[in-house]
């Protein structure tokens, strides 16, 4: 576990900062190959997105100079920088990545994007052999944790924009966006958000009517829509499935008469009013009609902090899943750390054996065939007497802190450095190609 | 035999029923894919039960207790049509309870067969039942659509957001379903009534026929009825709360005609 982890984030750091250390997508795999030449480094890869920018390495002795490797490839001041950054190793680093991962540590808690550029930060380090065994082995659980933490919370599940909520009420209402029409009435900024939200999620026609026609025109051409008079909006209307309305109008445009009208015309199929004008545009009259459907300015707002609130909960059983998995990680890639020095153990003693019954074989002359399994066994059974404890010692130290120095103990103890370190090598190559097929 | 795996499929239906009530209250992926695995389950039993009514070779549906059963079947085969359609298992807060109680009837005792006096119309006598009951099935689900567009209405009107409205489908699909129904129920109905009145008319054993006697009352009421609702969904487009309140009232009025075979002198059951 020599994982060490450097970063700003939308927390830690304003835009200035984060913009002078954001890395162009071009220019992302030579800064994976300059991390892995820097001292101290064995592995290493870089997540660059708006709100962060983050070094994840395996480093030879846990203690790697990630700030000097920053400073130096950034040519930025140490004072201008430090302040915000954060630094992780080990334990933490694990837990940042899998949090970055799962989207509990981005602005927008639960917003699916940043899954998909850590995955592609990831191929872009592995394609230039910056990430080898460990930090794969890191990056592969980080992305099962990422699944697990969606499909078992609803983290992700709820919107958080006015346009997206109003999508998603849009949804509950007919079902299928496609189809159905949009009428922009008031041609505004917020409007044409909500109205592009909506078309990509297959809406038909759009049709525009603005006080100035003119403006109703530019808007309809962006969407490949109708342009309409403002005098014809309530002859008009009905045609439409999901009003968008944002006038400056003094008073309610929409009242009880013409959600009748709209209505009757319509066969009661229900209609959708997105009022987001202030003052309002749909009369509260007419919002009580069965069949109209309307949400204000602070309805949506409030379905968006609802949403908000929901996700903060759920976070928090998200949080709960990522602690037992950055345990469960920690065990195991503990245990894989004994490994080695298990294999090499035995190896020795088996040696040893070999050599002592060779030894004594010609001063013994012929044996019958009971008297080699005799033998066999006997040797056998006193080497495995022997290495049961130290055995299990190593594989119950690798469950906590310690394992290193046991693993330490034991090497030298039996003068395993150079054999561990053989039998490691090959190992990790084999994992390698493994894992690359 | 046949009652017995009656019973295995009630006991499965519970299940459906525990999750009718849940659902109301909250949303659990889990526990509706349980609740659909149970139903199927308890068709398949309820399927094994109707069959083997069927091979003991008589005319297997006129007794009170074979028709609920027969009734809950094509109930929960509505339902199932519809998850298939929908990937929704929402009709099932209105339909399980229902399929529950038909069944639990049905499954108390086995009671003699009855219209024995039919037997030389037995072609139209099936065809009767089967008819009225698809008819009844397609009522109940279109019941059940009603009353969940009333509740997601009521949600989305009242700007909440709960965990009810993410459990039941969008509204236009609810109305769809509610709508399909009634228009697949309605010649069901009507060509179920026509064949009743055909064998009641002609079969040589009953003789006089009181025409207003109350299961026959009831009957046309509630055809009156579902025609309505026909009539003005397709005129005017008619749901919610009106919609709600026709289908209600049909829905009453069929259980007041189903209730009729207790103390009908048309059908009989009890007196003979």
């Amino acid at each position: 576990m020599r994982y060490q982890l450097i970063g700003v984030n939308h927390k830690s750091a304003p835009l200035e900062v984060r913009e002078r250390l954001a890395i162009p997508e071009s220019r992302l795999p030579d800064t994976c190959r300059d991390l892995t030449s820097y001292p101290g480094i064995e592995e290493g890869m870089v997540i660059s997105t708006c709100n962060r920018v983050e070094i994840v390495t395996h480093t030879t002795n846990g203690h790697a100079d990630l700030r000097g490797f920053l400073h130096d490839h950034f040519h930025l001041d140490p004072d201008e920088l430090d302040p915000h950054l954060y630094e992780f190793r080990e334990k933490d680093a694990v837990r940042h990545l899998f949090r970055v991962a799962a989207s509990l540590d981005s602005m927008v808690v639960g917003e699916a994007q940043i899954l998909g550029q850590v995955k592609e930060a990831y191929a872009t380090a592995r394609a230039v052999g910056a990430v080898r065994g460990q930090l794969d082995q890191l990056f592969s659980r980080a992305f099962a944790v990422a699944k697990r933490v969606r499909s078992e919370t609803a983290v992700g599940s709820s919107s958080v924009s006015i346009a997206s909520v109003a999508v998603e009420l849009a949804k509950k209402i007919f079902g299928t966006l496609q189809g159905k029409n949009v009428f922009i009435v008031g041609a505004g900024k917020m409007s044409e958000l909500a109205a592009r939200h909506l078309m990509a999620h297959g809406c038909g026609s759009i049709f525009v009517a603005n006080r100035t026609y003119e403006r109703a025109i530019g808007l309809a051409q962006k969407f490949d829509g109708q342009a309409i008079k403002f005098e014809d909006l309530y002859s008009t209307c009905d045609r439409a499935d999901i009003v968008i309305t944002s006038t400056g109008a003094p008073h309610a445009i929409f009242r009880r008469e013409h959600g009748e009208q709209f209505l009757a015309r319509r066969k009661n199929r229900p209609m959708f009013f997105i009022d987001i004008a202030v003052p309002r545009d749909v009369s509260p009259e007419m919002a009580k009609l069965d069949g109209i459907f309307a949400y204000d300015i602070d309805d949506l707002q409030q379905a968006v902090t609802t949403h908000v609130a929901d996700r903060r909960k759920e976070a928090e059983r998200a949080e709960a899943i990522i602690a037992s998995e950055v345990e469960k990680f920690e065990a195991r890639v503990h245990t894989l750390d004994v490994v080695p020095t298990i294999v090499s153990l035995q190896d020795h003693l088996e040696t040893i054996r070999q050599a002592e019954i060779d030894r004594v074989r010609g001063r013994m002359g012929q044996l019958t065939p009971e008297q080699e399994i005799a033998i066999e066994a006997l040797t056998r059974g006193i080497i495995n007497k022997v290495m049961h404890t130290p055995i299990t010692t190593l594989k119950t130290a690798a469950k906590e802190s310690e394992a290193t120095t046991v693993v330490d103990v034991v090497r030298r103890l039996f003068n395993l450095q150079v054999k561990a370190k053989d039998a490691e090598r090959p190992a990790t190559n084999k994992d390698e190609v493994g894992s690359r097929q | 035999m046949s009652l017995l795996w009656l019973r295995f499929a009630l006991g499965c239906y519970f299940i459906g029923l525990v999750y009718a009530f849940v659902a109301l209250t909250r949303t659990s992926d889990l526990f509706s894919r349980i609740a659909l695995h149970a139903a199927s389950l308890g068709m398949v039993f309820h399927f094994v039960s109707i069959t083997e009514l069927f091979l003991s070779g008589q005319i297997v549906w006129a007794s009170v207790h074979n028709g609920e059963s027969l009734l809950a079947f094509l109930s929960m085969t509505f339902f199932m049509i519809i998850y298939v359609i929908y990937k929704t298992t929402s009709p099932g807060v209105v339909v399980f309870p229902v399929v529950f109680f038909l069944t639990f009837v049905a499954a108390v005792d086995q009671q003699p067969v009855l219209l024995t006096q039919f037997v030389s119309h037995k072609g139209w006598l099936i065809a009767h039942i089967m008819l009225i009951f698809t008819g009844y099935a397609a009522l109940l689900v279109s019941f059940g659509a009603s009353i969940l567009y009333l509740l997601q209405e009521r949600r989305l009107k009242a700007k909440k957001p709960t965990s009810l409205i993410a459990f039941l489908p969008a509204l236009e699909v609810i109305d769809q379903i509610g709508y399909r129904s009634l228009l697949l129920g309605f010649p069901f109905m009507t060509l179920g009534l026509i064949t009743g009145s055909v064998v009641a008319i002609t079969a040589p054993t009953i003789g006089h026929v009181d025409f207003l006697d109350p299961k026959i009352l009831l009957s046309v009421l509630m055809w009156a009825v579902y025609m309505v609702m026909v009539f003005t969904r397709w005129n005017s487009g008619w749901r919610g709360r009106r919609a709600a309140f026709l289908a209600t009232f049909a829905f009453v009025a069929a259980l007041a005609a189903w209730a009729a075979n207790y103390f009908s002198a048309i059908h009989r059951f009890a007196a003979s």
